[in-house]
């Protein structure tokens, strides 16, 4: 009893350190942002790997959640001769929701993990000591950008996962259940609103690009600088960030639309 | 300033006095005290897990001791604030004993990397320095290969071409013959000498490599359990008095150090239940 009290105690004393440790990090990071803005081609190039790394997995899961929203919310709807908002429907649930977890989640599993990974190893083969003893400072050079880049990168992929579901929403809706095509666009037109769900959409894809980076960043830059610690690290950045962006999905939906 | 005064008097570079540094419970250096004159090549030897590492991180302000105090140029390496560091450090090359070559990038970029970042030389210039340093270590041909394609002995050059891409003041050197085959380590022993006497550089090569380093080097020191226990040229060293300092540099497996880490006796060891195994 005692000695699991005493695992307990010493496990939550090394998550809050580890808590501590990663804001003392983002804002040492924070520090390094206006010189970015020198040399803008840093961000530029990170935002490009790490939407490319996604894009793929992004547009093919894109599609197939807008085909299942299609396919299941005209089940619901038929029954009560709502059919007509079909596209409302589609729309609404990937600007609001499902746009951005999903392509947050994706995010956290494609270009996260990568993300980890290569800090980690550049720190495990002393890359980043290295670049200290070039006066480069690492966290300014190396984290800094990634953390920017997967920031602007995150909103542009949900963007993208949301205008494909939109598209295979239709595509399901028209042509295999026989939903009239212009009805399909002209009710979300009139239903869905800018400011409030295409808006709001964006910000929550911000935060959570955020989020995702900077766990992915901090877990690579902490890790135990091993074959070990980075695989370790790969994995945290993935579990942490998930959990990360579902619970502050709850949040924000509640600010947002509660 | 007065310090640049006296620094000039005595010609020395780099000044450690009584460091002091722990890592956890484990002491590396007890009170150790070393100076490094102007363009000479120092050798710091001592056995593996001696701190010698620890003692370059140190020295290039990664590390912060305990006690003491490090001198390099006149200033208090760690009495600078960031800023302040950083200039200094564009001025301290360092060879990490993984090379640390930048995985992503080509030779050419590794070696402008520095440039790239420090100055704003044009593109051209930039061509011309990184060109010319490569050819300094025998890799200009190299410029396009990256450094999974490079021998070790290749990848610790064009490491070396990187630490003085920016015409540093010193270059350290951690472990830079350990595990190179003889020829690699006969061209690496000979390059730094050159380096260091063509550059006006002042060099200093951590290593356990005893007759290599030896072969180039004005200064030893001599590093065991956190002290320095001999200092001097390789030919006082080798007639030392020190039957530890014999024993390391004539390379002899049993003397002064144990051949075992301390340990119970193996029979007990063997015999004994897990007792102690566990938590304590
Ligand atoms: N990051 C670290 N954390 C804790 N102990 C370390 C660390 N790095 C080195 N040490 C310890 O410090 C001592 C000196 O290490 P090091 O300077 O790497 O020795 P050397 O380079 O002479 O082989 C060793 O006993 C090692 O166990
Ligand atoms: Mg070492």
């Amino acid at each position: 009893m005692i000695e699991w009290l005493r695992l307990f105690g010493g496990q939550t004393l090394a998550a809050t350190a580890r808590l501590g440790r990663s804001h003392m990090f983002l804002m040492r990071v924070l520090l390094g942002m206006p010189g970015l803005l020198l040399r803008p081609g840093l961000v530029v190039a990170q935002i490009y790997s790490a939407g490319v790394l996604s894009l793929l997995i992004i547009v093919v899961s894109g599609l197939f959640v807008g085909m299942v929203l299609s396919l299941q919310g005209y089940n619901t709807l038929v029954d009560f001769g709502a059919e007509q908002s079909l596209g409302v429907l589609v729309a609404l649930s990937l600007t609001r929701e499902l746009g951005p977890v999903i392509s947050a989640l994706l995010f956290s599993g494609r270009a996260g993990s990568a993300l980890t990974a290569e800090i980690g190893l550049m720190k495990a083969t002393e890359q980043l000591s290295g670049m200290e003893m070039m006066a480069v400072d690492p966290e300014h050079r190396v984290v800094a950008p990634r953390l920017l880049g997967g920031m602007l990168a995150l909103p542009l992929l949900a963007a993208i996962f949301t205008l494909v579901g939109v598209f295979g929403g239709y595509f399901v809706g028209t042509v295999l259940l026989g939903v009239d095509g212009g009805v399909y666009w002209s009710q979300m037109q009139a239903q869905v609103s800018f400011t409030e769900d295409v808006v709001n959409g964006v910000i929550k894809s911000l935060v959570f690009g955020f989020v995702v980076s900077w766990t992915a960043v901090f877990e690579g830059f902490d890790c135990t600088p091993t074959s070990e610690g980075v695989s370790r690290a790969t994995t945290r950045t993935v579990v942490h960030s998930s959990l990360a962006v579902l619970g502050l999905d709850f949040i924000l939906t509640a600010l947002m639309f509660g | 300033m007065a310090t640049d005064a006296a620094d000039q008097h005595n010609g020395l570079l780099v000044e450690i006095e009584n460091l002091h540094f722990s890592r956890g419970p484990r002491q590396v250096f007890a009170g150790v005290d070393i100076g490094i004159r102007r363009g000479e090549v120092a050798a710091i030897m001592g056995p593996s897990g001696s701190g010698k590492t620890t003692l370059l991180r140190l020295i290039g302000g990664q590390l912060r001791p305990d006690a003491g105090r490090i001198r390099v140029d006149g200033v208090d390496v760690h009495s600078l604030r960031r800023r302040q560091l950083y200039q200094l450090r564009k001025r301290m090359g360092m060879l990490f004993q993984s090379g640390a070559l930048f995985t992503h990038l080509n030779c050419f970029e590794n070696v402008a990397f520095p440039l790239r970042e420090h100055t704003r030389l044009s593109q051209a210039l930039i061509r011309h320095l990184v060109l010319i340093k490569l050819e300094a270590v025998g890799l200009r041909g190299a410029r396009d290969l990256y450094p999974a394609e490079l021998s070790g002995g290749m990848g610790r050059r064009v490491a070396l071409a990187r630490a003085i891409a920016l015409d540093p003041m010193m270059v350290m050197y951690d472990e830079p013959f350990s595990g190179q085959d003889p020829i690699t380590m006969g061209i690496l022993v000979r390059l730094i000498r050159l380096l260091n006497d063509a550059l006006g550089l002042t060099s200093i090569i951590v290593s356990h490599d005893v007759a290599e380093t030896a072969e180039i080097s004005d200064h030893i020191h001599v590093i065991s359990a956190g002290k320095i226990v001999e200092s001097g040229p390789p030919a006082a060293l080798r007639e030392s008095r020190s039957e530890w300092v014999r024993q390391f540099l004539n390379a002899l497996p049993d003397g002064p150090v144990p051949f075992h880490y301390p340990a119970r006796p193996l029979a007990e060891d063997l015999l004994g239940s897990s007792a102690g195994v566990g938590v304590s």
